[in-house]
């Protein structure tokens, strides 16, 4: 409960809770007024999507309020989630079957359990070096060698993208130490998080409202230069406003919401592309709206590791 | 209680979405026939039906592997109100399909996988003929075609610990025998009602 006697977290919430009104209000309005059947939909979608984040902010709110624990337990289940979601799109064989019950139920728990207590050294490397070499030998043991470097890939990927990659996320609560901020990493991790989420909303509505040059036609077709430009520069504006929430002075904010802008993008062009690959729209159906787990995280999982690492060698952390 | 826990556990473990393509879930006298690869298919089909539906429904399984162990048994006899039978060749004294159409009755729906066992190849089996046989003996019962992804993955054949894939249940439009058809026809039909399902899951 130690995270809401900080009034400028409390100010983070109050603020966001506002802006969640604003859009159930809007929508409220739009929904009355939508005429034809394309703009019901888009209406709809829009309001599904609304709903679903009253329920993460609810869900991401308690956990901080719960505490690092809660917060690195919300995050593991997200991640598992996520890791689901990838593998059942990745194309594996019986013979990764045991592998994967390692990655599920033994890989993916003990590297939260090392962001859990603190060990930072295991925490960098447990997956990146010891499950990157102990996986495939259980693949080979089961001695399928059919396509073998390519499911061996696929499940490191998976692993590095759904567990390694979110977890820098509650690493931003656990593992960062900035002098003459210690205690406060909460309103950090909660800056952080608005503006990746920020930056996607604003991207989505700016391209919606005057998206016109596509940037990757092939990929995503939903990503303009004006979703991007627009929603990236509103984004850095929001995150810059919100300074007193960080460690950074204004300016350092501006530079950091512009890097997660970059990196949440990439994100979100890249995991578009293994859809694409793929054949499918959404990495799932878990969150009405808005598709599976990756389809929110997606832009998280590659603004994470680059803005944890970032803060720790900027901040001296 | 348990039949409700034990099918909540099922859906949320496969991450199972019943999806119904060609027919609603109602509470009329069904077969549903479905492509057979893991031991969890039965058990996944039955917990994607709405429980009203589910409370009517049996899955037809094998007694020697449901008998193998007291936890088996008991899950397949209390839990899913399994019609357990011997997958020896029929004798006029030991016959499934009169145990099939006994187990249908009145209100009742059957679960059956007609390739006979756990397949392991992509495509599913030819049909075995005991679908054809309850068709003609049950005309007024609907065959409904039902598509299982990916639970071969959950729990592939041989294995004891499952991988939390997602899995999906896709139900087709119902089939009927029609007048005069003939056998291996009609088993046809029936499996590629079953494969054109997986179509439609992207």
């Amino acid at each position: 409960m130690k995270a809401l006697s900080d009034p400028a977290l409390l100010y983070l919430l109050g603020g966001t809770l506002g802006l969640l009104i604003v859009a159930s209000l809007i929508g409220f309005v739009l929904a009355k007024k939508a005429v034809t059947d394309s703009a019901k939909v888009t209406v709809a979608n829009l309001n599904a999507r609304t709903n679903a984040w009253w329920l993460m902010v609810a869900v991401f709110a308690t956990a901080l309020i719960i505490g690092p624990l809660g917060t690195t337990l919300m995050f593991g289940f997200c991640s598992f989630m996520a890791l689901r979601e990838f593998i059942t799109l990745t194309p594996t064989k019986v013979g990764d079957h045991r592998t994967l019950f390692w990655v599920f139920f033994i890989v993916t728990p003990l590297h939260y359990y090392f962001l859990g207590t603190g060990w930072y050294g295991m925490f960098v490397i447990f997956i990146p070096v010891y499950a990157f070499l102990v996986l495939p030998v259980r693949s080979a043991l089961a001695g399928d060698c059919e396509r073998f470097l390519e499911r061996a890939a696929k499940t490191q990927w998976g692993l590095m993208v759904c567990v390694y990659c979110i977890s820098h996320a509650p690493a931003i609560l656990m593992l960062l130490k900035i002098p003459g901020f210690e205690g406060q990493n909460a309103k950090l991790l909660f800056w952080f998080v608005t503006v990746v989420e920020l930056s996607d909303v604003m991207q989505y509505v700016w391209g919606k409202t005057c998206g016109k040059h596509k940037i990757a036609p092939t990929v995503s077709p939903g990503k303009t230069w004006e979703g991007f430009l627009g929603g990236g520069a509103t984004t850095v504006g929001i995150g810059a406003a919100l300074w007193w929430a960080t460690p950074f002075s204004p300016l350092q904010a501006a530079a950091m919401a512009g890097l997660i802008v970059l990196m949440g993008f990439a994100g979100g062009l890249v995991m578009s592309a293994i859809k694409r690959d793929r054949g499918v729209k959404d990495w799932g159906g878990a969150i009405a709206g808005h598709g599976g787990f990756m389809d929110r995280l997606d832009s998280l999982s590659f603004a994470a590791p680059v803005f944890f690492h970032v803060t720790r060698y900027v901040m001296d952390a | 209680m348990t039949k409700h826990l034990v099918a909540g556990a099922l859906r949320l473990f496969s991450g199972s979405v019943a999806r119904w393509h060609g027919c609603g879930p109602e509470l009329k006298q069904r077969v549903y026939f479905a492509n057979h690869t893991s031991n969890l298919d039965g058990p996944v089909l039955w917990a994607s039906l709405p429980p009203p539906v589910r409370m009517l429904t049996r899955m037809v399984a094998a007694k020697d592997y449901w008998s193998a162990s007291r936890l088996r048994m008991k899950l397949a006899c209390d839990v899913f109100n399994a019609l357990l039978i011997e997958r020896k060749k029929p004798t006029p004294d030991c016959n499934p399909l009169d145990d099939m159409v006994n187990a249908l009755g009145d209100r009742h729906s059957l679960i059956i996988f007609p390739e006979g066992g756990r397949q392991t190849t992509p495509e599913p089996q030819p049909f075995k003929g005991g679908l054809y046989h309850l068709a003609k003996k049950r005309p007024d019962v609907e065959l409904v075609p039902v598509w299982m992804e990916n639970l071969n993955r959950i729990l592939p054949k041989g294995e004891i610990l499952p991988v939390p894939m997602l899995g999906s249940v896709t139900f087709g439009a119902p089939l009927r025998l029609t007048e005069g058809e003939p056998k291996p026809e009609f088993l046809t039909r029936a499996r590629e009602a079953v494969m054109a399902l997986r179509m439609t899951n992207a």
